[in-house]
């Protein structure tokens, strides 16, 4: 059934070529992690908030996941971030200081409850799941406050005992075990969203994010598809959430609350949403610009926060790296 | 036989309106089957009972023997089931290559895979730009669906349908919106598809319907008025009395 092209066609091979090769890396994916490494030696009184920076960025890519690439909207992803926190907080103090199967340990309980949550609510979408999403973290936001004889309630888990890692690398009071330690686990992270995002069933999450009635209509199982991500994405934000526990030794009700599920938004819509460094950009800028603001003005720092959001809605729609791809390729396809 | 789908006293009913009333249908492997009727007739309702969108009030469909009324719309897919919409339903933001892709992807069932790069599954991006060649596409492939113009996009329309490889392919209104001087082309691909595709052209066009159609079905209310070839549906009164209306040029 050909049908005979305009004109004879070129060598598609370069095309094509370029085409499957996009899930390579770019010698340009290199630039966050030598900023990681310059910024460990030039600040190194600031490495504490270096290694929250870094853990946020864990928290930052597991909603990249599910919002950017598969097109599920949250405001309750602290959930799983409480639920990873609390897990690796409540065996450190109760006798199990291990801090990688504490990590382990928050994936897994994250992941589960993710499971559970996304198997019922993903039956939704819109604004409908977005109130799902609200619902479940603040069910747990509770359950942690009403178990406080487990949990600390509002005070907070107290009397975290983390062990070296490793066995050997203690986690010292300048942070530098913290940043290292957060650093990589990030970077395995990192890798995990990177290599699913490029495999192909990251691209069907994207075809479900386009458009879900053509991906039922290719034959796609859509509603396991958004489930087996909700997990993944959940058990990422549990590390994320183990890792702020176990660098900080303390996990209070702030993890699970609405809040922290709201600014994660704010720091990956800064970035840039489903581009997979948008978390690079938008946590180091919120956090800092966050503790600048806060040191010059504790009372209405943000007010300027707000304004900056403002100002990104306005003029900057896409986040930095919308600006950036604007800039270099005025109407290229998205990848 | 696979490529032969049947309805059996097919209902469906929104509330008190009946959409669909008691339809008897058959298309053999290799047809190509016309639905036509006026405006409201229950056409795009049919095409949705049928792939598994809506379920019906009553009645059965049987895909090559097989009782498939009750099989959710991706596990008809994965019988040869397709459609294309009347309303493109693509993904936009996404290029023709990317969407053709996906569809491949789907039916070779390595959509799943989570670990290996979508680019090293060669075969399925050399055979989805083979596809758009065929289709005459290969120039935009790599454009993304917004940039098309609305003719091309339902040729992608089709492209992903066919990705699929179906039996049986289901055109809602392939020519819906396309200038009347790009309607030849997409005529021509439907002609050239494989000859044992059943195809079931919804349509409005009546020029590619009777250029295309070697049997016709006439829905008029939700209920099949009359159904044949071509020049007997054409020298029908009754046919004549639903169209005289609106389309006096039957």
């Amino acid at each position: 059934m050909m049908i005979s092209p305009d004109h004879p066609s070129a060598d598609p091979k370069p095309m094509l070529d370029s085409f499957a090769r996009r899930h390579r890396l770019d010698p340009r994916e290199a630039l966050p992690w030598l900023v990681a490494i310059a910024a460990y030696f030039a600040f190194p009184d600031y490495l504490a908030l270096q290694a929250q920076i870094l853990a946020t960025i864990v928290f930052a890519l597991s909603v990249d996941l599910l919002l950017g690439y598969a097109g599920i909207v949250t405001l309750g992803h602290a959930a799983f971030f409480g639920v990873g926190a609390y897990t690796a907080g409540l065996l450190a103090a109760n006798g199990w200081g291990e801090p990688l199967s504490g990590l382990l340990a928050g994936a897994l309980a994250a992941g589960v409850v993710g499971f559970v949550a996304g198997a019922i609510i993903l039956r939704t979408s819109g604004l409908t799941l977005l109130m799902q999403t609200l619902v479940v973290a603040a069910m747990l936001y509770e359950l942690a406050n009403k178990a406080g004889r487990i949990t600390g309630g509002a005070d907070g888990l107290q009397g975290m005992q983390v062990w070296p890692v490793f066995g050997t690398f203690r986690f010292d009071m300048f942070g530098k075990t913290a940043f290292l330690y957060c650093l990589a686990v990030l970077l395995i992270c990192w890798l995990v969203v990177r290599t699913v995002v490029h495999s192909a069933f990251g691209r069907s999450l994207t075809g479900i994010r386009e458009n879900v009635l053509r991906m039922h209509a290719i034959g796609a199982p859509v509603d396991r598809r958004k489930v087996l991500v909700y997990t993944l994405s959940a058990a990422l934000a549990g590390v994320a959430g183990a890792l702020i526990a176990q660098t900080t030794q303390f996990v209070g009700l702030g993890t699970l609350s609405l809040e922290r599920s709201g600014t994660i938004l704010i720091m990956l819509i800064i970035g840039g949403v489903g581009q997979l460094y948008g978390s690079f950009i938008g946590v180091p800028l919120y956090m800092i610009a966050q503790d600048r603001f806060a040191s010059v003005d504790p009372v209405y720092w943000y007010f300027w926060i707000g304004l900056f959001m403002v100002v990104l809605v306005l003029f900057a729609r896409g986040g930095v790296l919308g600006v950036v791809r604007r800039l270099r390729q005025p109407d290229g396809p998205q990848k | 036989m696979t490529g032969t789908i049947e309805t059996i006293k097919l209902c469906k009913n929104f509330g008190g309106l009946v959409v669909a009333d008691a339809i008897d249908f058959r298309m053999e492997q290799g047809a190509r089957h016309a639905l036509i009727g006026p405006n409201g007739a229950g056409k795009t309702t049919f095409v949705n009972l049928v792939t598994g969108v809506v379920p019906p009030t009553s009645g059965g469909i049987v895909l090559g023997g097989e009782d498939i009324t009750t099989l959710s719309q991706s596990q008809r897919v994965k019988r040869g089931l397709v459609r294309t919409f009347q309303i493109n339903a693509l993904f936009r933001r996404l290029s023709v290559l990317e969407n053709v892709t996906l569809a491949i992807a789907e039916r070779e069932g390595i959509a799943g895979n989570f670990i290996r790069p979508a680019g090293r599954h060669r075969a399925v991006i050399e055979e989805a730009y083979q596809l758009l060649e065929q289709l005459g596409l290969a120039e935009e492939a790599l454009k993304s669906v917004t940039d098309l113009a609305y003719g091309r996009q339902r040729m992608t329309e089709i492209a992903v349908a066919l990705g699929l490889k179906p039996k049986i392919l289901l055109l809602d209104e392939p020519a819906a919106g396309v200038p009347t001087g790009d309607v030849h082309t997409i005529i021509e691909v439907i002609e050239r598809l494989p000859s044992d595709i059943a195809v079931l052209l919804i349509e409005h066009d009546m020029d590619l319907v009777f250029r295309v159609a070697r049997h016709i079905t006439v829905l008029v209310r939700g209920r099949v008025l009359i159904e044949g070839p071509p020049d007997r549906i054409a020298r029908d009164p009754k046919v004549r009395e639903v169209y005289l209306g609106d389309r006096g040029r039957l």
